[in-house]
C-alpha cells in the first residue's frame, strides 16, 4: 500500500476550502442581475383552489412578476414524474396522480406551492408573498396512513381509488402459508417505522438562468446526481431538450437521498427566468421550508409472523406492510417499499419462504422517498426486532438464535430475488461481541442495578444491497433509468490527471479516494489529479451518488478507464523503449521493462502520446480514455452492532453506554473516510430510534413538527463516542472487491437501539423514537 | 434604513441595510463572504457562528445593526494567511468534516469553546458545550476528537510561549 494509495488513511484533498471557509455551494453563487423567489405555499392540507389574485403582490415594491399554476400549464410545462413503475399483484399499474410543479386545481398538503413571487430582494419577494390571495375550499384531509384506504376516507387524487397506489406483492405466498400452516411456533408482530426528515444541514437551493441569445438554461442546484435532473427536466418536465439545458450541482451540503428528487422549485426556477426575460432566478429553503418539502422518509407500518420449526429454525415469514408515500409520488418513491425493501427481507437468515405484500398510499402529507438506506432500514427494523422478539419468546439467546439460522454457504439465493455474492456473518458476530464484553453484560447490569439504573443489551444483525445497479434487472423490475455508471480519464501532457466522474459528492469525499484508485494504478501523486463532477456540460452522462454506489459503480467505472489508459501508455512505453508491451509492468509512476533497468516515467509517456512525434505505427495521438461501468450484482454489506443503554426509571431518559459497530465492507480504500460514513449513520440511526419524528396533527395536517424547535435532530451529547471495526469479504462482482459503506450505520442501528431499551425495561415493544416520556410510560405500565 | 460600519476581518466595511437585515445576510451579501451559513433560521444549528468582539455569536440572531462599529471575525479570518487556525488544521486531520456546511459554524464555536476551557476540555464537556451546533454527517466523533486534539495543542502552545 502506498501513502496516498488504495487503503492509506488519507486526509481530505477538498478539505482545505471547507474549513476556511471556500466551499461553493448553491446559495453562495451570486448572478449578475439575479432575482430572488419566494413560494406561496398552501396553509391547508388538503383544499380547491378556487382563486388566486395576485395584483396587489405585483404591485408591490422590487416585484419582478408573481406566477401561478395557470401560467405554468399555459407554458405547457410539464409535471414531475415518478421513474419506477411498480405493478400490482393484479398485473395493473401503479396509479400514479399528477404532480405539477405549481398547483392550479388542488392543494394535497400543507406547504404545497401555489405561486412563486419574483422580487429583487428576498425580503421584497417574501413581503409581497403575504400579498397573493388565495381563496380556498377546504376539504377533509387524510393523514394517517392506516386509514387511508378505508371507505370514505377523502381521496387525494382521483386517478387513486381509495389512495391506493398498488397492491404489490413478492415470494411465494402458497410456500410461506404452508410453512408457517407448519410451524411449531409463530411469533407475531406488528412494527412501525416512523416518519423521519433527512435534513442535510444545507437546506436544498436553485438559480434557474436563461439565456435567450442561444436559448440556452442553466441550472445551479443542490443535488446529488445533476444529469438525472437533467433528463427528467428536459424529456418529462419539458424545460429544453438535453442540449440546452446544463446542470451544475456545486458543493452540496449533505443530501441522505433528499436532494436524488427532482423537485418542483427547481423546475420553476428555470421556467421563471425564461418568463422574465432571461434574469437568474434564486431560490434557497428556509429550514421551515425544507420540513415542508424535502421528501420524508420511512413511514411503514407493518404486521409481521415468523414461523420456527422445533429447533428454533426459521421456516418462514409473512410480511403485511402499509406505506405511506405522502400526497405525490416522488422520482424513485415507488421502488422504495418494494424492490429496496420486502428483497432484503431474509436478511442474514436462510429463510425458506418469504411473502411480502405492501399496499402503498396517499396521505395528504409531505412526499416520501428514499432516505439513507430508502427500505432497507425498514426491512432491517422489521427482521431484527422479529429476531430479538422470538429470541426472547422461544427462550433462546438472541444471539444463538441468529447463529443457529445464519446464511453460511454464498452465492445464497433469498426467496425473494436477491443472490447474496459473499459473506461471513459469524465473523462480524463474533468480533462485535468481544469487543462489546458482551460475556461480561450481567455484571454490568448488576452494577447498574445497584444505582438504581435498569441496564440493557440489544443486537442488530444487518445485510443491505447496495451499489445500485445492474442496469437490465432493475428495468425488468421497473425502474425507468440504467444504474451504470461513467468515467472518463484525462491525462495531460505533463502526465497530471483529471477524472470525470458521474457520481457526485455530497460529502463523501470522492475527491480524495477517487484519487487514492487512480494513485494505486499509475503512481501519480494524489495533488496531480484533479476530480471532475457535478457538471453535465464537462461530464457527458452519470447517474449520481446514492445507494452507496459511487464506489462500487462510479470507483469501478474508473477502473475500466484507467485499464484503457494503463494499455495504451504501455503500448507507447514499449514501442519508446524498444521492449515487448508484455513486458512493460507500472511501478510508482514509471513504467518499466520487467527483468532490466530500463524504464520512463509516467509523465514522459504521457508527453510522448501528445507530441505524437514517436507513437507505434497506426495508433491516434493522445491519452485519454473513458468507460462506462454496469455491475453484474448488487454488493452485499453486512454487519453486527451491539448496543448497550442505561435507562434512569425515574425520568425515561435512555443513555447509550457503548455502540459497536463491526462492519464487512469487503475491500477499503480509505478507512478514515470509511469510518466516519458509519459514524454519521449510526447518529442518524440512533436518532430515528430515539429522538427524530414526523409528526402532524391527524386532523388539520399541520405539520407539528416544522423547524428544529421541535423535531429533535441528535446533537454531539445524544450520542455516544463509537467503537467501529471491519470485517473483510471481498466482494467478486466488482474490480476492486468494494461494497459500499455510506447507508450502513443507518441501516444496522435503530433496531440495536431499541433491542438493548426492551431487553432493559423487560416490556415486548416500544415505538421509535423511544423518547423519555415513553420510555417512562412504559415502565410504569402507561403505554 | 440605517449606514452601519464594522470591522468584518480586520478590514472596514461599510453599508445601508434594512433594520430587519440579519448579520449573516450582511457578511453574506454585502460583505460577499459566503463561509458563514444559514441552517435553520431559529438559532439551533450554528452554521452562522461567527465572532463578535471575541465572542462566539449566531449571526443569524443578530441584526446587523447590533453589530454596528463592532469588530466581526468569520471564518474566511480565522487562518492567519497561509497558516491555518490549529482548530481549522486538527478538524481536517482529524476527519470532523463531511459535507462542509456545519464546518465553518463549528469551528467558530469550537475556538470559542476553546478559549473559554483552555485545556480543560473532556469528551463530555465538549459534546455538551457542542448543543448549539448541529451536524448530521459526522455523527460528532471526529469532530469531538478534532476539538480536543487542537485544545491539547493550544495549551502546549500557550505554554511553551510562555
Amino acid at each position: 500500500m502506498g501513502v496516498e494509495g488504495i487503503g492509506a488513511r488519507v486526509t481530505r484533498k477538498e478539505d482545505k476550502r471547507f474549513i476556511t471557509g471556500k466551499g461553493r455551494y448553491t446559495d453562495d453563487i451570486a448572478l449578475k442581475d439575479m432575482t430572488q423567489a419566494v413560494f406561496v405555499r398552501s396553509p391547508h392540507a388538503h383544499a380547491k383552489i378556487l382563486s388566486i389574485d395576485v395584483s396587489k403582490a405585483k404591485a408591490a415594491p422590487g416585484v419582478v412578476d408573481v406566477l401561478t399554476g395557470a401560467d405554468l400549464a399555459g407554458d405547457k410545462i410539464g409535471g414531475l414524474i415518478c421513474g419506477w413503475m411498480i405493478h400490482s399483484k393484479d398485473g395493473t399499474p401503479m396509479k400514479a396522480g399528477a404532480h405539477p410543479a405549481i398547483a392550479f386545481d388542488k392543494v394535497r398538503h400543507v406547504g404545497d406551492q401555489v405561486a412563486v413571487v419574483i422580487a429583487e430582494t428576498k425580503n421584497q419577494a417574501r413581503d409581497a408573498a403575504e400579498l397573493v390571495e388565495v381563496e380556498y375550499e377546504v376539504l377533509p384531509a387524510i393523514i394517517d396512513l392506516a386509514g387511508a384506504t378505508a371507505p370514505g376516507a377523502p381521496q387525494v387524487h382521483a386517478e387513486a381509488p381509495n389512495n391506493l397506489i398498488y397492491d404489490w406483492e413478492i415470494g411465494d405466498k402458497a410456500a410461506t402459508d404452508a410453512a408457517l400452516a407448519s410451524a411449531a411456533r409463530i411469533v407475531t408482530m406488528d412494527i412501525v417505522n416512523n416518519r423521519l426528515s433527512p435534513n442535510p444541514m444545507e437546506p436544498r437551493s436553485a438559480i434557474g438562468s436563461y439565456d435567450e441569445a442561444e436559448e440556452h438554461f442553466t441550472l445551479y442546484n443542490t443535488t446529488q446526481n445533476p444529469h438525472v435532473a437533467r433528463l427528467v427536466l428536459s424529456a418529462f418536465v419539458g424545460i429544453a431538450p438535453e442540449h440546452k439545458l446544463r446542470v451544475v450541482a456545486p458543493d452540496v451540503g449533505g443530501g441522505f437521498g433528499a436532494k436524488i428528487f427532482i423537485y418542483p422549485e427547481e423546475t420553476v426556477a428555470l421556467w421563471a427566468s425564461k418568463r422574465i426575460g432571461g434574469r437568474p432566478v434564486k431560490w434557497t429553503a428556509d429550514r421551515t421550508e425544507a420540513f415542508l418539502t424535502d421528501c420524508h422518509g420511512r413511514d411503514h407500518v407493518t404486521h409481521a409472523e415468523m414461523g420456527f420449526d422445533a429447533n428454533n429454525k426459521i421456516v418462514g415469514f409473512r410480511v403485511h406492510t402499509i406505506a405511506n408515500l405522502g400526497a405525490y409520488m416522488s422520482t424513485f418513491s415507488s421502488s422504495v417499499p418494494t424492490y429496496l425493501y420486502a428483497t432484503l427481507l431474509s436478511g442474514q437468515y436462510d429463510i425458506p419462504a418469504i411473502h411480502a405484500n405492501v399496499e402503498a398510499v396517499y396521505t395528504n402529507t409531505v412526499p416520501v422517498d428514499a432516505y439513507r438506506g430508502a427500505g432497507r432500514p425498514e426491512a432491517t427494523y422489521l427482521l431484527e426486532r422479529m429476531m430479538e422478539t422470538a429470541a426472547r419468546e422461544l427462550g433462546e439467546d438472541p444471539v444463538e438464535l441468529r447463529r443457529k439460522n445464519f446464511i453460511t454457504s454464498f452465492p445464497h439465493q433469498t426467496p425473494v430475488i436477491m443472490c447474496y455474492d459473499a459473506g461471513d456473518y459469524e465473523a462480524h458476530m463474533s468480533k462485535a461481541l468481544e469487543a462489546s464484553d458482551y460475556a461480561g453484560f450481567a455484571a454490568r447490569k448488576a452494577e447498574s442495578a445497584a444505582r438504581g439504573k435498569l441496564r440493557g443489551i440489544g443486537l442488530s444483525c444487518y445485510i443491505e444491497a447496495c451499489g445500485i445497479a445492474p442496469s437490465q434487472a432493475v428495468g425488468s423490475l421497473g425502474a425507468g433509468v440504467g444504474l451504470w455508471e461513467s468515467a472518463e480519464v484525462r491525462v495531460n501532457p505533463v502526465g497530471s490527471i483529471e477524472i470525470l466522474t458521474g457520481s457526485h459528492s455530497h460529502g463523501q469525499g470522492h475527491e480524495t479516494t477517487f484519487a487514492q484508485l487512480v494513485n494505486e494504478r499509475l503512481g501519480v501523486g494524489i495533488n496531480n489529479i484533479q476530480i471532475v463532477h457535478g457538471d453535465t456540460d464537462k461530464v457527458q452522462f452519470g447517474m449520481g451518488t446514492y445507494g452507496s454506489r459511487s464506489g462500487a459503480v462510479g470507483m469501478s467505472a474508473i477502473v475500466k478507464a484507467l485499464d484503457k489508459v494503463e494499455a495504451k501508455a504501455k503500448k507507447i512505453a514499449a514501442h519508446l523503449m524498444e521492449a515487448s508491451e508484455a513486458d512493460i509492468v507500472i511501478e510508482n509512476g514509471e513504467l518499466k521493462v520487467a527483468g532490466t533497468d530500463k524504464k520512463l516515467p509516467f509523465f514522459q509517456v504521457a508527453l510522448a502520446a501528445y507530441t505524437a512525434h514517436n507513437l507505434p505505427a497506426g495508433m491516434e495521438p493522445g491519452l485519454k480514455e473513458g468507460a462506462f461501468y454496469d455491475p453484474s450484482n448488487f454488493t452485499f454489506p453486512s454487519g453486527t452492532y451491539v448496543c448497550e443503554v442505561e435507562v434512569d426509571p425515574e425520568t425515561g431518559k435512555v443513555e447509550i453506554m457503548q455502540f459497536v459497530a463491526a462492519d464487512d465492507f469487503g475491500n477499503i480504500i480509505n478507512p478514515m473516510i470509511v469510518e466516519g460514513q458509519v459514524h454519521g449513520g449510526l447518529a442518524q440511526g440512533i436518532g430515528q430510534a430515539l429522538l427524530e419524528g414526523v409528526s402532524y396533527d391527524t386532523e388539520s395536517g399541520q405539520l407539528l413538527t416544522g423547524s428544529y424547535m421541535d423535531y429533535t435532530m441528535p446533537r454531539a451529547d445524544d450520542v455516544p463516542s463509537f467503537n467501529v471495526m471491519h470485517t473483510k469479504t471481498v466482494c467478486p462482482g466488482n474490480p476492486l472487491g468494494m461494497k459500499g459503506c455510506g447507508e450502513a450505520g443507518a441501516i444496522g442501528s435503530p433496531p440495536a437501539v431499541i433491542n438493548a431499551i426492551t431487553n432493559a425495561i423487560g416490556v415486548r415493544d416500544i415505538s421509535m423514537p423511544a423518547t423519555p416520556a415513553k420510555v417512562w410510560a412504559a415502565i410504569h405500565g402507561n403505554a | 434604513m440605517a449606514s452601519i460600519s464594522m470591522t468584518v476581518n480586520g478590514k472596514s466595511v461599510t453599508g445601508t441595510v434594512e433594520d430587519r437585515t440579519l448579520l449573516v445576510n450582511f457578511i453574506r451579501e454585502n460583505v460577499g463572504l459566503t463561509g458563514t451559513h444559514v441552517g435553520c433560521d431559529t438559532s439551533q444549528c450554528g452554521a452562522c457562528v461567527v465572532h463578535v468582539d471575541g465572542i462566539a455569536v449566531k449571526s443569524c440572531t443578530m441584526l446587523a445593526v447590533q453589530a454596528d462599529g463592532r469588530s466581526v471575525t468569520t471564518i474566511e479570518g480565522l487562518a492567519s494567511g497561509d497558516q491555518l487556525h490549529p482548530v481549522q488544521a486538527a478538524f481536517r486531520e482529524h476527519h470532523g468534516l463531511q459535507c462542509g456546511f456545519c464546518t465553518p459554524g463549528m469551528i467558530m464555536a469550537a475556538v470559542d469553546m476553546i478559549n473559554r476551557y483552555g485545556a480543560n476540555l473532556d469528551e463530555a464537556t465538549i459534546r455538551h458545550e457542542l448543543e448549539g451546533n448541529i451536524c448530521r454527517c459526522t455523527g460528532y466523533h471526529n469532530i469531538v476528537k478534532a476539538i480536543q486534539a487542537a485544545a491539547n495543542e493550544m495549551a502546549g502552545l500557550t505554554q511553551a510561549a510562555e
